[in-house]
């Protein structure tokens, strides 16, 4: 056994344990949980969506003059389901208000069609519409708690990123690391369940 | 300098944040009991059949329910307070997230059965619907609010515990995972004492994993894993209750008579 490959060893096993005392596994962590948030996030988004074709079939059976409506879900659901973000875009401002500015419009849809079902008694005590209504209302709620979840990871993420220690390996080892983009707080709409039956 | 105030002033926020974060949960009652009563709306009797039903429960299929009535809100929404309560005390098993909480508001008149994330294909919001529409909040209504607890609990025990299916899968899994586990073992074992012998046979190996490791990145290979933090097992250890640090993700459903 050589001489070097003694000294290599203790040095690999040491730069280990130096390494991983001083916080450098904290911002791949960190990045790979606001990563996985999001992946929360948009899940959620995708099961609301998902809810809406059966939503809309059932309402037009019963409002079919409300076609104005029905077709401005529609349009937004279509819209939302092609505005999607993956996790490599998340620092990018623009590309995550398009985002939001999509699913808020249908948001925006979907509450104008729950209002104006509270106008067809039918259609409010049809047991289809109701067991959907409930999993819409569960759906936000899902959506609220995992915005939630996503601003707070990224406030850790972009924390670790700004502060010591993590500064030092952000100017360093992760230069390309970029903060992420935070979803604004102004669309109240969203954070609190706006379905309510 | 400006940098270092910068640097100053951000950790001063995140103190702040962090602060403000154990603020908003201290409103949140201590875990006591299965039944947290802080409303007082339940006779001592009740608590005690109540208890013991939900310890049935936890004791039969590992599911942890907890009935809590609260005298405030704070000012929340009943969605967000009973999401906060809820991973507050860690309901459920951690790896299963087999947790319900039934949450009564009696002030604001609003009601939530919350559904850990391993439960929401069994008591979904359909379910959970259901249940606060049909069998609490007509209770509720009349001022029998022992009534509609007791009742809401028998139906989400009901629900809980007549999944089929959820009942024929646990013998094989525990089987499997058990099997499972030891197989990994070996693997890991076998993996690292090649490992060893490969550092002290090949100077051309030592080489390389001492350049992956200079080379920081490249090695890839952090999973998202979650520091995650213990939770004690199950809560089921003589006289004090603890939850077993499961989570939701905002399953169930609300109401208000």
């Amino acid at each position: 056994m050589s001489r070097t490959g003694t000294l290599s060893r203790w040095l690999a096993l040491s730069l280990c344990l130096v390494l991983a005392s001083c916080g450098y596994n904290r911002i791949p962590t960190l990045e790979e949980q606001a990563k996985a948030k999001w992946a929360d996030v948009q899940n959620n988004y995708q099961r609301r969506a998902d809810l809406i074709p059966n939503l809309v079939a059932t309402v037009q059976g019963y409002a079919k003059q409300e076609k104005d409506v029905l077709t401005s879900v529609v349009e937004a659901r279509a819209k939302a389901t092609q505005t999607r973000i993956d996790a490599s875009q998340l620092t990018d401002p623009e590309k995550v208000k398009q985002f939001q500015d999509a699913q808020n419009q249908l948001s925006g849809a979907l509450g104008r069609l729950i209002a104006i079902s509270e106008n067809y008694p039918d259609l409010k005590s049809n047991q289809n519409f109701l067991a959907l209504q409930s999993q819409l209302e569960g759906t936000e709620n899902r959506i609220a708690v995992a915005r939630r979840d996503y601003i707070e990871a990224v406030r850790a993420y972009n924390t670790e990123l700004k502060t010591f220690p993590g500064m030092l390996w952000a100017m360093t080892v992760f230069r390309g690391n970029k903060p992420m983009a935070e979803f604004t707080a102004n669309d109240a709409a969203q954070t609190a369940p706006q379905v309510k039956f | 300098m400006a940098a270092l105030r910068q640097t100053l002033s951000l950790l001063l926020v995140g103190l702040a944040a962090a602060l403000a974060g154990a603020a908003s949960a201290a409103n949140i009652p201590p875990l006591t009991g299965r039944v947290v009563d802080q409303a007082g709306l339940l006779s001592d009797a009740d608590k005690i059949s109540l208890e013991t039903r939900l310890e049935d429960l936890e004791a039969k299929s590992g599911i942890q329910l907890v009935v809590a009535t609260v005298k405030s809100l704070e000012g929340e929404e009943i969605e967000p307070y009973a999401n906060q309560m809820f991973r507050a005390w860690k309901l459920g098993e951690r790896t299963r997230n087999n947790g319900v909480l039934l949450l009564v508001a009696p002030n604001e008149r609003r009601v939530r059965i919350e559904v850990g994330y391993g439960l929401e294909a069994t008591l979904t919001d359909a379910l959970a619907q259901v249940i606060i529409a049909n069998a609490i909040t007509p209770r509720f209504k009349a001022g029998d609010f022992p009534g509609g607890i007791h009742r809401g609990v028998d139906d989400i025990v009901t629900v809980l515990t007549t999944d089929a299916s959820e009942w024929q899968k646990r013998p094989s899994l525990r089987v499997d995972s058990d099997s499972a586990d030891s197989h990994v073992n070996w693997l890991v074992v076998a993996g690292l004492g090649l490992f060893v012998l490969l550092m002290v046979v090949s100077p051309t190996f030592r080489m390389l994993v001492f350049a992956m490791m200079l080379s920081g990145r490249s090695g890839g290979g952090y999973g998202g894993s979650y520091g995650g933090g213990f939770g004690g097992g199950s809560g089921r250890s003589s006289g004090g209750f603890s939850g077993g640090g499961g989570s939701s993700g905002g399953g169930g459903a609300s109401g208000r008579w």
